[in-house]
């Protein structure tokens, strides 16, 4: 697990990004079992109190849920994946056009150019 | 006492420590949360090291008062508090083994078998006698015997200094999976930012004997807009 440390986003939430991609690149399912937070902050040599906070956030968004004296599991709930990639591309999408605004690029312009780039990737494939 | 005080460990309030010719801390006002671990960073005669031995007990501050558990610490503190000293304690002719046994003897809530499990995962022969270890297997000898007790306070000088990557991060796989944050505070002193900063949940940054900086990392990365080991370029520039 790649942590950055320079980046703007708390180091909890960056790890329950990495949840939330290996759940959408389909490295873990609905149902699966994680590893417990301590053994976590252990792998991923992080302090144990952080990666509880993730755990909670995780625990909040309804992404997993602990069951008591078996550990943390993924939610077993089928629109878990789709919400999950929705919301994953929605954030994308926004970065995307936070900065082609950041470069002064106007709007039209930016879907124009997003246009002709789609194109060309399908006329490569 | 109040809810608020269970969860602060340590208490310091305006402490000044004046060696002889040396004006070490100016002015120390610090609340140390249970169940953190806390950095404490800053270049070399900052204060890094005076500042754990007052909290430690061994020495006492020319003014101002420090709780620690509620109670002013002294010797009689040993019970509470394991410390790592930065300067090597070990005697050569001892063997690892020896050195462990030997250590154990003072401390009655002395764990063997975490003991004996470390010196697992640190990769050290217990047959080896002191003299032969590497500065960086010596400094991971002096971790097992400071991590070994079942204490609610530890207090790490420099773990790391002089010690080479493989045993740094072998030091802090260890810290990590001994800290029990239900019921154990780590203040750990180091210049070592860039490993340590996943470590951290609080940290104070010393200059001169006082404290330029202290919050918790998460808060200062996000307010800074980098990390710890780059705000360490803009404290100390």
């Amino acid at each position: 697990m790649q942590l950055d440390f320079n980046s703007s986003m708390p180091i909890y939430l960056q790890m329950v990004n990495e949840v939330k991609k290996a759940l959408a690149r389909g490295e873990l399912s609905p149902g699966d079992k994680i590893p417990s937070h301590k053994e976590r902050a252990q792998m991923s040599q992080v302090n144990p109190n952080t990666v509880q906070r993730a755990y909670q956030e995780m625990e909040r968004e309804g992404l997993t849920e602990t069951l008591r004296g078996q550990g943390t599991f993924i939610r077993n709930d089928p629109s878990l994946l789709q919400r999950i990639r929705s919301e994953m591309a929605q954030a994308a999408v926004r970065q995307f056009i936070e900065e082609m605004r950041g470069l002064g690029i106007e709007p039209e312009e930016t879907e124009r150019m997003l246009r002709n780039e789609l194109h060309k990737g399908m006329e490569g494939e | 006492m109040s809810t608020e005080d269970q969860d602060i460990i340590i208490e310091l309030k305006g402490i000044h420590k004046r060696y002889l010719l040396k004006q070490a801390l100016t002015g120390i006002d610090l609340r140390i949360r249970r169940g953190s671990i806390v950095g404490l960073l800053g270049p070399n005669g900052s204060g890094k090291s005076t500042l754990l031995k007052l909290i430690a007990g061994m020495i006492y501050p020319t003014s101002g008062s420090i709780r620690v558990n509620g109670r002013e610490p002294d010797v009689r503190n040993k019970s509470q508090i394991a410390y790592l000293p930065e300067i090597d304690n070990l005697y050569g002719w001892m063997t690892v083994t020896e050195t462990l046994n030997f250590i154990s003897g003072f401390y009655a809530d002395w764990q063997a078998d975490k003991a004996a499990e470390m010196l697992q995962t640190m990769e050290l022969e217990g047959k080896q006698k002191v003299r032969s270890l590497s500065k960086g297997m010596r400094a991971r000898l002096k971790l097992i015997a400071a991590l070994s007790r079942k204490v609610p306070l530890v207090l790490l000088d420099e773990p790391f200094s002089g010690i080479d990557p493989s045993s740094r991060a072998k030091i802090i796989r260890s810290i990590l999976s001994e800290f029990q944050s239900d019921e154990q505070t780590i203040v750990l002193s180091t210049h070592s930012v860039k490993e340590s900063e996943p470590m951290f949940d609080d940290v104070v940054f010393l200059q001169n004997g006082w404290i330029k900086k202290f919050d918790s990392a998460e808060n200062l990365r996000a307010a800074y807009g980098c990390s710890l080991e780059n705000l360490w370029e803009k404290v100390y520039a």
